[in-house]
């Protein structure tokens, strides 16, 4: 059993992000980066399978500038075998990203393929299910609970009002819920062991994909901010409030 | 400009985010094509002629729509694209699911969550948890979305049905399958469309604990939603989160029940219009953002809210 864990650099998850002064874009320059927690879970899911299972290699694989191999070394330290970068000097959109990445799924041919399900930078939730589509494999999205039985994968899935289980034949993509597991996290010796595993490092370039982006960024800006509140005394204070000046019960 | 958006809907019942995701078409185009696909499903389309601004509806009625795999839908879709410009549907576990594989398919980059609609090619979309607003120009000739339906208020019926065309495409790839649903079913109102949400957290303690709330919101007509905290301790069912990567509700009234208001819960609700917050800890984050907030024990407040509100 091969499975390839695509991860991406992302802001985090507590920092807040800011706009440039000029509202072009994101102001990075100075977030905490760190692993998508989305990732984590999707690479904690894939160990599971290798826990249970002896002939079982998980590849991190990651799109991105050259600091992903930071959390290319996340991954392999959490146990992942080996990671590939593909280096890329901006950012890409979600399309070429996956397009890159069926590159890679077409050289390694893995029998699973676990993403997040969203990163939480752009909260796209896309690239899974677009790499599904390019290579013409099922996709299992927002998945809670991954049960592999021979060649046929049964999920459950998280939606809106409940919950689906469904049954896809391998090779397959899944994307990864939060609550599809808690992540490990890598110990010491573990974190060292993972500086010796093999990273592999791919210039963009020599993928031949077409990443020219499709969309322009026009600006950021912040949300409009809710007014500040008061408080209230007492829960009689609260419902009057609620009667004669937000006027939302009766 | 040519619209077409894809329903949602099950056993019989067009799902009610249609509603948003016309009007937010109108934005676009009065030329609407609505796609029902599935199996059995006429009625739905039926019910769906009668929609406001609607100027068509596709009926596509074959058993390999049964489950609406994004498999086989998105295929479906993929072939039917000229002359749609654009091609919609609800931000939920539906359209998300659905609309990045017709996005590869049809080789055009998608916008999630777009809720507001500036021109035909210039959308808003939020990003890093609601923190910021994208303001997106699309340069694809096709432009595929799925919209926040929250941000859009739903079109009415009307008397009038436009027309129905019938579709005879199946596209079975047979790549996957779905063998069980399990549904909540209630009587409270869907917590997407709720006027009151009475939601909580962590602090609530138990699923005991939580009658307390829904009979909150039983006496406001409302519904019930939660914290990532409060699904994770199995204190209710995870379709009720709200927030990041939960659902996203904007009712009329939120009340926020001992949830300390973490970036990722804020951004599932801070687009209601009235926001209430409880909580013990005074610096508890979720005050930002509230409008009335009560320094208090919940233990205390529920029962005497309830009591007083007759
Ligand atoms: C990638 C990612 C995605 C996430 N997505 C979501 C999401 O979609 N939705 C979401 O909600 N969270 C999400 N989270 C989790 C989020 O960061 C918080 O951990 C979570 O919202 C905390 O829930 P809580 O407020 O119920 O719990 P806590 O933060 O523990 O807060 C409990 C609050 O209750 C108060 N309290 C305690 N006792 C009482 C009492 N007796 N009476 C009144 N008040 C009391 C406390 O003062 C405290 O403020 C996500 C996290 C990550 C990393
Ligand atoms: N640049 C990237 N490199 C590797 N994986 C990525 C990249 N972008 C997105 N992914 C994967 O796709 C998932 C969903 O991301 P997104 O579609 O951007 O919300 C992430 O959790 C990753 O598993």
């Amino acid at each position: 059993m091969k499975i390839l864990v695509p991860v991406k650099r992302v802001i985090d998850y507590n920092v807040k992000a800011r706009p440039k002064d000029d509202g072009s874009d994101v102001d990075l320059s100075l977030a905490k980066m760190g692993l998508n927690p989305f990732c984590e879970i999707a690479i904690e899911a894939a160990l599971r399978i290798k826990d249970e299972n002896d002939q079982c290699e998980v590849i991190a694989v990651s799109v991105g500038e050259k600091q992903a191999q930071e959390q290319i070394r996340t991954a392999l330290a959490m146990g992942a075998d080996r990671g590939i970068l593909v280096e890329a000097d901006s950012p890409l959109e979600p399309l070429a990203v996956a397009k890159c990445l069926k590159i890679i799924a077409d050289r390694e041919c893995p029998d699973l393929l676990i993403f997040g399900k969203q990163g939480i930078d752009n909260d796209n939730n896309q690239t899974g299910q677009m790499v599904a589509a390019l290579c013409g494999y099922p996709q299992g999205t927002f998945c809670s609970a991954i049960d592999i039985v021979g060649d046929v994968v049964a999920i459950t899935r998280e939606v809106d009002g409940g919950s689906e289980v469904w049954e896809l034949p391998l090779p397959a993509v899944l994307t990864a819920d939060l609550r599809l597991n808690e992540p490990r996290y890598a110990s010491l010796p573990n974190i060292m062991k993972a500086k010796k595993k093999p990273l592999e490092v791919m210039a963009l370039g020599d993928l031949g994909v077409d990443t020219r982006p499709r969309q322009a960024l026009l600006g950021v800006s912040l949300p409009s901010e809710r007014k500040p509140g008061i408080k209230v005394d007492s829960v009689a204070d609260l419902i009057e409030k609620l009667k004669n000046e937000a006027k939302v019960i009766l | 400009m040519k619209v077409l958006i894809i329903a949602q809907h099950s056993e019989g019942v067009l799902d009610a985010t249609t509603l948003n995701v016309v009007r937010a078409a109108l934005a676009i185009s009065e030329d609407i094509s609505l796609l029902v696909a599935g199996c059995e499903c006429r009625e739905v389309a039926e019910d769906a002629r009668y929609l406001e601004g609607v100027t068509n509806v596709i009926l596509a009625d074959h058993p390999c729509y049964e489950s609406l795999s994004a498999e086989n839908l998105s295929s479906l879709v993929a072939e039917m694209v000229p002359p749609y410009s654009h091609i919609l549907a609800p931000a939920n576990t539906f359209g998300k699911n659905v609309m990045p594989r017709l996005g590869a398919l049809l080789d055009v980059q998608p916008l999630t969550d777009v809720l507001h609609i500036e021109g035909t090619d210039v959308f808003l979309r939020p990003i890093y948890a609601g923190n910021l607003i994208a303001r997106i120009q699309s340069n694809d000739n096709v432009k595929a979305m799925t919209v926040r339906t929250s941000a859009f208020p739903p079109v009415t019926r009307r008397t009038e049905a436009c027309t129905l065309e019938v579709v005879d495409k199946a596209f079975d790839l047979q790549l996957s399958r779905r063998t069980k649903i399990e549904i909540g079913r209630s009587d409270r109102p869907d917590l997407g469309t709720a006027r009151v949400v009475v939601s909580g957290g962590r602090a609530v303690g138990s699923s005991e604990n939580f009658k307390l709330l829904y009979s909150l919101a039983d006496k406001l007509n409302g519904s019930v939603g939660a914290s990532r905290a409060a699904v994770d301790a199995g204190f209710v069912p995870y379709d009720l989160q709200i927030g990041q990567s939960g659902r996203v509700v904007a009712p009329e009234l939120y009340i926020a029940v001992g949830i300390s208001g973490a970036i990722q819960h804020i951004a599932g609700m801070k687009d209601s219009k009235v926001v209430v917050a409880i909580n013990k800890d005074a610096d508890a984050p979720i005050f930002d953002i509230a409008d009335y907030g009560l320094v208090a024990d919940l233990f205390d407040v529920l029962p005497e809210l309830e009591a007083q509100l007759c």
